[in-house]
């Protein structure tokens, strides 16, 4: 059939004929501004390389997007829809700021291929593809991924540049971090995760938007809250205090931009509570009993696993019966 | 015969289409010796099997077969285990469980039961040899692909320069997942392309 006459069909759709204003690329396109305040607290705290880094990352996941779908056979448009933009800066944001360029090209790639592509591209994948390309990374290149650096490296001397986070100072040698530090993000840490003020404005942002639904973040942080503060009150010594366990490592980060994911977070409010407080108790178990110092990135990974069966509990009754 | 011989290479891979025998191989496929010597052990038992198999299949009786079966694979498993300890005890140390582990293999289980049982020995021989190739290419192809990039190395001679960053996850049983899962992809994908009609 001619383009020409296609256009003419008649559409016949049952009512209501509401239709909403907004598409992918509105979505992704709002994610990425909403990316824009920690991305820059990433670059002024870390330096240009680190805005390098993000580059090679969204190079890399958009152009691997495009030769696998290209090599599929598949409409290559969906490459350039943002989602895979989102997907490069979010890896990115996690990763060490002076991580070499190439593993973060790899890591895109893997996050591309192995995290969205395999299952079936945008909409099937099951877990968080930015997060799988950081747990290879972190998998692959132990010792690279957590080497971390200090804000404003260029300034100090070069022995002194090495830093270890707030959340390793405080796991393995019991030191602290003033909170005003943490909130501004002038710590050692991931790229874009220091600063809990930058996330928070893309994050509420996001919110105001209506992209993102505030439940998810709410109990993910108020479950920490409250189990960090369980266990500060029962012994302040050895265990670090509720407001330092939301404002350091990627608590915000995640919270906001990662376990908020549309396509792998549950579809029903009710769901997403469950959700919220399971990745939530996951990150309490990892940071304190855990090996790692942060448990942010596998406590949404593990959570992502558990989504179809939380959908699946909370299916909604149909209307009527 | 050669019909026979040629459906374990690549139609009826053991370990590619099957997937079968999944433990060791990814278990053992870090190194490209380890692979190579547990391709030889596991061809070693499965032509030995199947021989001897083949040759009493006629009076083994079917309610008890199973049993008769594993004690003639542990007897070859327990000879080529012997072997391996004597005379490559590096190896044997790095195979660990993995040769003793063979009796339980399913590759050659399923042969004995599904082949050498019900066919004259030298069929049972020529489709040992082939799936015991097929095996072996599968492996190794793992191993030296894993190698390559957990060390930098192929068969212990350094390749990549010291540039190179190893990938530790290589030698992980996730590297070990994900480089059979992207084989087995590009295997199915190359037979749908040049194979016509397989399933």
């Amino acid at each position: 059939m001619p383009k020409k006459e296609k256009k003419k069909l008649l559409i016949v759709t049952p009512a209501p004929h509401i239709k909403a204003p907004s598409d992918i690329r509105k979505i992704m396109w709002n994610t990425v501004l909403a990316l824009l305040p920690p991305i820059i607290a990433g670059v002024y705290f870390f330096g240009l390389y680190s805005l390098a880094l993000i580059i090679v990352c969204v190079l890399f996941s958009v152009g691997s997007e495009w030769v696998f779908l290209k090599a599929r056979k598949m409409d290559t448009s969906a490459a350039f829809d943002g989602s895979a933009v989102i997907t490069g800066i979010l890896l990115a944001l996690v990763l060490p700021p002076k991580l070499p360029l190439w593993m973060g090209a790899l890591g895109a790639i893997f996050a591309i291929v192995f995290g969205k592509q395999m299952f079936g591209g945008l909409g099937q994948n099951i877990f968080n593809p930015a997060l799988l390309g950081r747990a290879f990374l972190m998998a692959a290149f132990p010792v690279a991924m957590t080497t971390w650096v200090k804000p404003f490296y260029w300034n100090l001397p070069a022995d002194a540049i090495t830093a270890a986070t707030p959340l390793a100072l405080a796991k393995f040698s019991h030191q602290t971090t003033p909170y005003l530090k943490l909130f501004l993000g002038n710590v050692g840490g991931s790229l874009g995760e220091t600063s809990a003020l930058a996330i928070l404005l893309g994050g509420l942002y996001l919110i105001i938007r209506k992209i993102i639904d505030w439940t998810l973040p709410f109990t993910y942080i108020a479950t920490v809250f409250v189990l960090g503060g369980v266990l500060w009150l029962i012994n302040p010594n050895k265990y670090p205090d509720p407001l330092f366990h939301i404002l350091a490592g990627g608590l915000m980060l995640g919270a906001f931009f990662m376990l908020t994911d549309l396509v792998t977070s549950p579809i029903t409010r009710k769901g997403r509570i469950v959700f919220g407080i399971l990745a939530g108790v996951l990150v309490i178990i990892i940071r304190i009993w855990g090996g790692y110092p942060e448990g942010v990135m596998f406590s949404i990974l593990i959570a992502n696993a558990f989504r179809p069966w939380i959908d699946r509990l909370f299916i909604p009754k149909r209307f009527g019966t | 015969m050669k019909k026979v011989f040629i459906r374990g290479l690549l139609k009826e891979n053991p370990v590619l289409v099957a997937l079968l025998g999944l433990c060791s191989v990814l278990a053992v496929s870090n190194t490209a010796i380890n692979s190579l010597f547990m391709s030889g052990a596991v061809m070693f038992v499965l032509v030995f099997s199947s021989l001897i198999i083949s040759s009493i299949r006629k009076i083994i009786p079917n309610q008890v077969r199973i049993p008769c079966f594993i004690v003639v694979i542990a007897t070859f498993v327990t000879i080529a285990d012997l072997f391996l300890k004597a005379y490559f005890p590096e190896i044997s140390k790095n195979l660990g469980p993995f040769v003793p582990l063979i009796v339980v293999n399913c590759i050659i289980l399923a042969r004995q039961e599904a082949f050498a049982s019900k066919n004259p020995v030298h069929y049972a021989v020529a489709d040992a040899f082939g799936m015991a190739i097929g095996y072996a290419w599968v492996i190794i192809t793992l191993g030296i692909i894993r190698e390559l990039l957990g060390f930098g190395t192929i068969f212990g001679h350094k390749v990549l320069g010291s540039w190179f960053e190893p990938w530790v996850v290589m030698l992980l049983p996730p590297g070990a997942f994900i480089t059979l899962g992207v084989i087995v992809g590009i295997m199915r994908w190359l037979q749908a392309k040049f194979g016509g009609s397989t399933s």
